[in-house]
């Protein structure tokens, strides 16, 4: 295993921020926490990278113990963390010589790893990183995590606030980096980013709600999902939730994603109790589950 | 009657030096609206947005806001809009009930109608039990829902929200969007910015910057047609790609402050 959890719990005073989390993660694995702000998702990156000792329970990272162990984790892992944390008066270049200096190597010996970054922030190495963008703040600070060929990547949502552009380009960044055999353990509030994992944990409240591929935790969604479109969305919303037979009504793009108490319903019967309440350019589909709608049922 | 005009630009435009973070953009924003505006990080939304609310001054071009105009009143325009952002919307360190009184106070509300609106917003979003706690021990979903309820205290004509939902809940988020319906059902406007794609599409127009300007400007069913793809997030993807966003105006000057 290159990621072990047992039994990891975690508070602060009276705030139990993680609670009995248990999750593995194999080599050259692409793993996802996902979940919102207060999930507990950083205070988990904390114990892996052993700057927070556990409350209780054991974890192990590329085969060392967080506790016993962690100087040879601080060797072999690389951190990312949420804040941009790099040396915001120092270039871009001394940034990164100055994380291959502290891990004892040098931009040259690791450049292969992270040369397709590296390229593209490389014209201006000599700017502050104060003074970067958003989207090259962070492909600076990927490459500071990586200038010492880690084992296992943490990255703790590098894509929060970028725009969808950044983060495509973010996530072709994480599959190139995967092959390259590095295990990477990566967190995201966004769930559209889950389907771009190997497996992945779903989190809220510091407890895991599921763990598995993005494909099985949908396949496991138990309700039949309908697409329902009106012409007036609020109106939609509040006809729905006066439904007697309503299980779950949320806005899911142009459409609501609507489920049904019943295990079988007429289609038509919903249609003429949307009719009744005044509603025009009604329509009625089944859809395919997603990653959120498991989420919010898993969560409920 | 002449459908109303909450927000009218006509050709705004901000510069800095030599860079131009806003070029002449053109839109208006009807009441009741909600108006989405999207961009790539660095496409100048917030300085745009900055302009409309009366803190920054436009290097050319027109604007009026609830009437108000952006070089002569922006003092009136701020006291005339609702602002929330997630960087920062309430105090931490005061409770929900004096987070309300506090900015009841800011907008001018006398006493008796801050307590009407505290009691009412406290029992609408069913606050009750947590009223006299600080808002920093809030979840942060409740705390957002909070903040735009107090952005909408003193009965604003429009609203701007700059990326309200950023990791909040996915049910939380649904939740915020209803209060959103709502509020623009009774007449307010709603100027929404986010990442979240499928938030773009329950907005009644979207606006796309790119490189300081509006590229794309219409329903979302429109712009899906117009682009032949089946989601926003595809539109965004096939206008806001080229060239390169990793290196933004060619410099990768940070522009924007995000």
């Amino acid at each position: 295993m290159s990621i072990s959890l047992n039994n990891i719990s975690k508070s602060y005073k009276k705030l139990k921020a993680v609670q009995d989390i248990s999750f593995d993660v194999n080599p050259g694995e692409l793993f996802g926490l996902i979940g919102p702000d207060g999930a507990g998702k950083t205070t988990i990156f904390r114990i892996l990278t052993t700057l927070l000792i556990p409350g209780e329970g054991t974890a192990t990272v590329a085969g060392f113990d967080v506790v016993e162990d962690y100087k040879e984790i601080r060797n072999s892992v690389g951190y990312m963390p949420g804040r941009f944390s790099l040396y915001q008066d120092l270039t871009v270049e001394e940034n990164l010589t100055f994380f291959a200096t502290i891990f004892g190597t040098t931009i040259e010996e690791n450049h292969d790893l992270i040369e397709d970054i590296y390229v593209q922030i490389e014209p201006f190495k000599n700017r502050r990183a104060g003074k970067l963008s958003g989207g090259m703040k962070q492909k600076l600070a990927l490459c500071c995590a990586l200038i010492h060929k880690p084992k296992v990547l943490f990255l703790d949502e590098p894509t929060t606030g970028v725009d969808p552009v950044s983060r495509k380009e973010f996530w072709e960044m994480l599959k190139r980096l995967q092959k390259k055999n590095i295990t990477i353990l990566v967190s995201t509030p966004y769930m559209d980013e889950a389907a771009l994992c190997d497996r992945i944990a779903l989190i809220q409240n510091g407890e895991i709600l599921e763990i598995d591929t993005p494909e099985a935790i949908v396949n496991k969604f138990p309700k039949t999902i309908y697409n329902v479109g009106a012409d007036n969305m609020y109106k939609l919303i509040q006809s729905l939730q006066k439904y007697k037979y309503l299980y779950s009504v949320f806005p899911f793009g142009e459409f609501v994603h609507y489920t049904d108490k019943r295990d079988s319903f007429e289609v038509a019967d919903l249609r003429s109790y949307l009719e009744k309440e005044g509603l025009v350019n009604i329509s009625i589909e089944v859809a395919q589950p997603n990653i959120e709608d498991a989420f919010m049922e898993l969560a409920r | 009657m002449k459908e109303e005009n909450v927000i009218e630009a006509d050709q705004l435009t901000k510069t800095f030096g030599e860079f131009t973070a806003v070029n002449a953009i053109s839109f208006e924003v009807k009441k009741g609206e909600i108006f989405g505006f999207l961009g790539a990080n660095g496409a100048g939304k917030t300085t745009a947005m900055k302009m409309l609310i009366g803190i920054s001054k436009p290097s050319a071009g027109k604007a009026a806001v609830a009437g108000f105009d952006v070089y002569s009143q922006p003092e009136s325009i701020k006291k005339n809009i609702g602002y929330m952002s997630q960087r920062f919307a309430l105090y931490d360190d005061l409770t929900v009930k004096e987070n309300i009184t506090f900015f009841g106070g800011i907008y001018g509300l006398s006493r008796k109608k801050i307590r009407e609106k505290r009691e009412q917003l406290i029992s609408e979003l069913g606050l009750e039990n947590i009223s006299n706690k600080l808002v920093g021990s809030l979840p942060l979903g409740w705390k957002q829902k909070l903040a735009f309820s107090v952005s909408l205290l003193h009965g604003p004509k429009i609203v701007f929200l700059d990326e309200p939902t950023g990791g909040v809940d996915p049910i939380t988020r649904r939740h915020f969007w209803e209060m959103i319906y709502k509020a623009a059902d009774q007449g307010t406007t709603i100027f929404v910015t986010t990442h979240y794609m499928d938030e773009a599409e329950y907005c009644d127009r979207v606006s796309i910057m790119v490189e300081g300007k509006i590229e794309a400007l219409d329903t979302p069913k429109k712009l899906k047609e117009q682009f032949k793809v089946d989601s926003m997030n595809d539109v965004f993807l096939k206008l806001a790609r080229i060239p390169s966003p990793t290196l933004p105006k060619g410099k990768g000057e940070n522009t924007d402050c995000n």
